[in-house]
């Protein structure tokens, strides 16, 4: 049940393996490459399966949306070679367990999906999310973060539950067709993963920066430029949605945000480093941590803008101490608009 | 009474002294479970030579004794058990002493840790002192003369490891001083004299009045952090224990265990402070602490949380106030806990037993340890909540706390700061000679028996 | 017996975080302070009086001291670890000292209080009319349709140096160019200490009798002079129906005196600043006061290392200004405070609240250092007066 969709002809007539190739965390030769691929295909052990940081990148830079991070997560699982500890995964299958709730009550449109972030839901504020609604809790979390922790099998327990939560409880009793996801997570989830997985979402998903874009165009005349420059740490989930990265410029540019080019932006933008600390490799978090971080401030950001709230987390404080101001991507807009930030900022 | 209640108005002044229904309740009773026991009067001396007089006032009457700093043992050891004068010395809070360069300070007995804590951050703020976790207002004092360990426990051994000297006042009016500053004006150490502040320590105020001792100080280094070993298997416990302890970097070690929240249930955490002059030192000693499990982290049986900076912030808390928290669990104000000094090597027997004695007495419990020393021993607790409103609730942890202490003895371990009853329960494992060795040396320190009488006693 | 949050009672664990700072300096509960007994702390408050109500302790005068030295100042609401109820410490105790008083069972300076505010509408037993005496001179408009509604209160109105701190604060909002006018003779108490004394209905009572007045005079800013009038007209007068905009004098001054600077200090003078509990931990307001400071040419500001939310009260809060019951001593607080002050090298102790001024000019010359530090408001300072 819910098998991955994913053809392994593709995979195997592939000439580039852009997949690995392109990947900023592994060092193969195309040779290499293709001899990891072969494993990987086989089902056999393979040293990607043992490097893969899980940053998603490969989902982006697959040519033919095959989705080869899905599989090495498949083969992680099948192979019993997932990289965080066994308990580490027992004590965050726990945390993020789903406890049923009862609804929040009557839901209007616009509709935010906080996924488990009851922490964030004061964000919603002013006009910049004015007529808008939300649900939050462990029973709409989206659970894609167990690619993570080889837990395919926990995505395809735990998601279909979420999904029908979500449908049954949330949106179908209000006659809600439309959610916008404040989390790239959510809105790569019922995009693309859940169909990746033959899983049905019977809604349609926007993601927040396209809203948050389309809500800022109506706010022009209240909108003060920012003026400032800043870095964008740009979340492992929104390599499910390429698609959706030029809003980020063009929020920046509606609000007077320069955001000059940098080494590990865009394509190459690196990992907030929590994963891989969680795969208990310091060193390479710290490496991959203060790259970033001097990459920010040779480019001299003065913010850092976060829109998941685990990358925030993971290295708010070291980007603060670094003298970059961590803030939230809805949080800074609100700044244009003259509202205090709540988080960050 | 009355007589004696006079001449207390006399020493100390009659504003410190009471004998009201309102101050003989508060002072009958702690946070714990045991019942409350009336004091006929309450004092509040300010000097020694006040304390001297009224411990002869006492001896030529009779009249018990019960010095009282923090009143926060939660084990009922304040409370006047036959009745008499508590003494409480929260009014002798000075910090008299702090030598930068020997590294300790001298306070007097009333002083709070968070007091002690607060002045060394304004005046010596390249020094600090082992923190306990009680709350900020227990006193370092009554901390060290219970055995009590704390933040640098791991580096330094329990708080009577950490005692320089001492001064008391005996139940007979003299005052003595232990250690260095019996012999010079530095409270520097117990050697190389023969250690006689053993006579204080562990004797639940049943010897004399310790008026002020001295404690060594630590460097306070600008760079902090905390790790979290995750494991699920208590026969990992010792082992991982000894690991993290051998690699000298942690200055605290603790163990928590805990069914609620449910993720918690069934997980063993090792929490590990430590700090450095600079980041590079600081992951220089993460790493060796990675290394020191490296075993777990390869077979993936273990491995260390990533914590987000205000997570880092309250386990890095000093103290921690969490654990006052603790006591809102059932609604009710009140928690109290078997502090079992054991052998590191029995973690997983005491784990299971923490188990048995929850499940046994159906009670909201909450497991844990601190390590004393590079895992010479740790102080493992076994905390039961209660509701102070409900008085079955109140006698189910109090059955539970007993039949722990039991327990705890049968697995060698030694309940820590025991209450009246668990002293008894002490005593009958007790090598006999032992025993009368304590009596023969209370007779001669306190020929009238006025010192906290019921305690230690078989009677 | 029963009372209102009688349900939180049982729930303190005594843990006595509530006696201290956040930084566990100092002791900083003023009764706590002074008495030193367990049972003068917040916890042992919230034990005696489930024991109380339990029965199995009496009304006894040692009781009443116990209860109604509490100087309500919120520094156990402020650091007390138990989220689930720390709010509701002082209304726990604000309702024992309901019952107590509903009984009769007050403290004789608790009754004379009482006493006095039925009788004459004010604890100085002075006349009514004596009410507007502070302003003779000032040309200040009796109210009709400024901007603003002074309100002075009982301090401010009687006491001889609270007066001249209600001439300076009128003068210096008319200086700056705030439109206001004033009730004088006809001004009432304003009963927030009466409330915190436990007497609710003569608090509704006075409470009416203003809303009324300003309501038919369409009166709908108000300046208060006292933190505690503010606090009352802010979060207790609302409950009775109204509305009005009540700003404490110092907000209103840190913006006016921006736009027009006082003439301030002669010379470079050291200043540090007593937080009010009314305004501080009440109601949030630490800033107001500092910006003030910052206006006024001179001044030097130094922080004492109680300060904000950290700071200790003078001891006059919660009714103990006119019962002097924790006020009072060589162990009162506002003594530990004035010497707290002298220690930073301040050579003036800026308050901004009446009842402050009063407890600590007195504690000043407790403890002799008339020579070294002046107790001040505000206003005076920005008048140099």
């Amino acid at each position: 049940m819910y098998d991955l969709k994913y053809d392994p002809e593709v995979c195997a007539k592939c000439e580039t393996v852009d997949c690995l190739m392109r990947c900023d965390y592994t060092d193969y030769t195309l040779e290499q490459a293709r001899e990891q691929r072969r494993l990987v295909l086989e089902g056999q052990d393979a040293q990607v399966l043992h490097d893969c940081i899980t940053c998603y990148a490969c989902e982006e830079y697959c040519p033919y949306d095959n989705h080869p991070f899905y599989l090495l997560v498949e083969r992680q699982e099948q192979l019993d070679k997932g990289l965080v500890p066994v308990p580490i995964v027992n004590q965050q299958l726990g945390m993020m367990a789903i406890k049923e709730k009862d609804p929040p009550g009557p839901l209007q449109d616009t509709v935010i999906n906080m996924c488990f972030f009851p922490m964030l839901s004061d964000m919603l504020r002013g006009d910049l999310f004015a007529d808008t609604s939300y649900f939050v809790g462990s029973d709409v979390f989206c659970n894609v973060m167990w690619l993570h922790t080889a837990g395919n099998s926990v995505i395809r327990e735990r998601l279909p539950k979420v999904i029908d939560t979500i449908w049954t409880k949330h949106l179908e009793p209000n006659g809600i067709e439309e959610i916008v996801c404040y989390h790239d997570e959510c809105y790569g989830t019922y995009n693309y993963l859940a169909p990746a997985f033959g899983i049905e979402v019977p809604w349609k998903s926007k993601h927040l920066f396209q809203f948050l874009f389309e809500r800022l165009t109506q706010l022009k005349d209240k909108i003060k430029p920012l003026g400032i420059t800043v870095a964008y740490q740009r979340p492992c989930s929104n390599r499910f949605c390429p698609e959706i990265a030029h809003y980020v410029d063009d929020i920046f540019e509606l609000i007077g945000v320069n955001r000059p080019e940098r080494q590990y932006d865009r394509d190459h933008a690196l990992c907030c480093g929590s994963v891989i600390r969680l795969q208990q490799r310091d060193k390479l978090a710290d490496d991959v941590l203060q790259r970033n971080l001097d990459d920010m401030k040779a480019v001299g950001a003065e913010y850092c803008v976060f829109n998941c709230p685990a990358c925030l987390m993971g290295m708010g404080y070291e980007t603060f101490e670094a003298g970059v101001v961590p803030i939230m991507m809805s949080e800074l807009c609100q700044m244009a608009l003259g509202e205090k930030p709540i988080l960050g900022g | 009474m009355q007589k004696i209640i006079e001449e207390l108005n006399k020493i100390v002044g009659d504003a410190f002294v009471s004998d009201a229904a309102e101050e003989r309740f508060i002072y009958s009773r702690d946070q714990g479970t045991m019942e409350p026991r009336n004091p006929d009067v309450v004092a509040m001396p300010q000097t020694v030579q006040e304390i001297q007089c009224i411990m002869r006032l006492a001896t030529e009457a009779c009249v018990p004794i019960v010095p009282m700093g923090g009143g926060l043992v939660l084990s009922g050891l304040t409370r006047p058990l036959k009745g008499g004068i508590v003494l409480d010395l929260k009014r002798m809070n000075r910090i008299l002493e702090v030598n930068e360069t020997s590294r300790y300070a001298v306070v007097e007995a009333g002083c709070a840790q968070g007091m002690l804590q607060s002045y060394l951050a304004k005046n010596h703020p390249g020094l600090k002192h082992s923190m306990p976790d009680a709350p900020p207002i227990a006193t370092v004092a009554g901390n060290v003369l219970i055995h009590g360990s704390g933040h640098m426990s791991a580096w330094a051994g329990y708080h009577t490891d950490q005692l320089n000297g001492l001064e008391a006042v005996l139940p007979t009016g003299e005052v003595v001083r232990l250690g260095s500053c019996s012999t010079s004006d530095y409270w520097f150490a117990r050697a190389p004299l023969p250690d006689l502040s053993g006579l204080f320590l562990g004797w639940a105020g049943t010897t004399g009045v310790v008026t002020k001792l001295a404690i060594k100080l630590f460097p306070k280094r600008a760079f902090q952090d905390v790790r979290i070993f995750v494991a699920d298997n208590p026969e990992y416990g010792t082992d991982v224990i000894n690991r993290l302890a051998d690699v000298g970097v942690a200055e605290d070690i603790t163990a928590w265990m805990t069914p609620k929240p449910d993720w918690a249930n069934g997980l063993l955490n090792f929490n590990m402070v430590y700090s450095a002059e600079d980041k590079e030192e600081l992951t220089f000693k993460r790493e060796l602490l990675s290394r020191s499990v490296k075993p777990y982290i390869e077979a993936k049986t273990g491995g260390f949380m990533a914590l987000p900076y205000n997570m880092k912030k309250s386990f890095m808390a000093e103290p921690a106030a969490t654990l006052a928290k603790y006591a809102d669990v059932r609604k009710g104000g009140g928690f109290e806990y078997v502090g079992a000094i054991m052998p590191v090597g029995n973690f997983a027997k005491a784990y299971e037993l923490g188990l048995e004695q929850a499940g046994k007495h159906d009670v909201a419990y909450s497991l844990g340890a601190r390590i004393i020393g590079q895992a010479h021993s740790m102080m493992f607790f076994y905390a039961y909540a209660f509701n102070r409103a409900d008085k079955q609730d109140v006698a189910n942890a109090q059955h539970a706390l007993e039949d722990t202490n039991e327990a705890v003895l049968k697995l060698g371990g030694v309940p820590w700061k025991a209450e009246a009853p668990a002293q008894k329960q002490i005593i009958e494992h007790m090598h006999p000679e032992t025993y009368a060795l304590m009596n023969k040396v209370r007779s001669v320190l306190d020929p009238s028996g006025i010192m906290n009488p019921g305690n230690w006693e078989v009677d | 017996m029963e009372m209102q949050h009688s349900e939180i009672l049982h729930r303190c664990f005594r843990c006595g975080y509530c006696k201290m700072p956040s930084d566990f300096t100092d002791l900083n509960c003023p009764s706590y302070l002074k008495y030193r007994f367990e049972t003068f702390s917040p916890g042992g408050r919230m034990w005696l009086l489930r024991a109380w109500l339990d029965g199995e302790l009496q009304t006894s005068p040692r009781f009443q001291e116990i209860m109604y030295s509490c100087a309500t100042c919120g520094n156990c609401v402020e650091h007390c670890v138990m989220p689930k109820f720390k709010d509701l410490l002082l209304d726990a105790f604000t309702a024992a000292r309901c019952l107590l008083a509903e009984e009769g069972d007050v403290p004789p300076a608790v009754r004379d209080y009482f006493k006095a505010m039925h009788v004459n509408g004010n604890p100085y037993k002075l006349p009514q009319e004596a009410r507007g005496d502070w302003a003779k001179g000032l040309g200040l408009p009796a109210y009709n349709g400024q901007e603003y509604l002074l309100y002075i209160g009982d301090v401010g109105s009687y006491d001889e140096r609270a007066q001249k701190m209600a001439a300076s604060v009128a003068k210096a909002l008319k200086a700056s160019g705030v439109d206001v006018g004033i009730l004088g003779a006809d001004e009432h108490a304003d009963g927030n200490d009466v409330m915190a004394l436990g007497e609710k209905m003569l608090f509704e009572l006075l409470a009416k009798q203003n809303i009324e007045q300003w309501h038919d005079l369409g009166v709908s800013k108000i300046i208060t002079l006292d933190p505690h009038a503010y606090h009352a007209i802010k979060n207790l007068y609302p409950e009775l129906g109204c509305d009005f905009q009540v700003q404490h004098y110092s907000e209103v001054l840190a913006k006016s005196l921006r736009a027009n600077p006082p003439k301030g200090q002669d010379r470079p003078v050291k200043v540090a600043f007593h937080d009010p509990c009314y305004l501080g931990r009440h109601n949030g307001q630490f800033n107001a006061p500092r910006n003030v400071l910052k206006n006024i040419p001179g001044v030097e500001t130094v922080e004492m290392g109680r300060s904000r939310k950290n700071a200790l009260c003078c001891g006059g809060g919660g009714g103990n200004f006119f019962t002097d019951i924790v006020g009072s001593g060589p162990n009162a607080p506002a003594r530990a405070r004035v010497l707290e002050a002298a220690a930073t090298g301040a050579e003036v102790l800026a308050v901004a609240c009446p009842n402050c001024l009063k407890m600590l000019g007195d504690a000043v010359k407790a403890e002799e250092l008339d020579d070294q530090l002046k107790v001040v408001d505000l206003a005076e300072l920005a008048l140099n007066q």
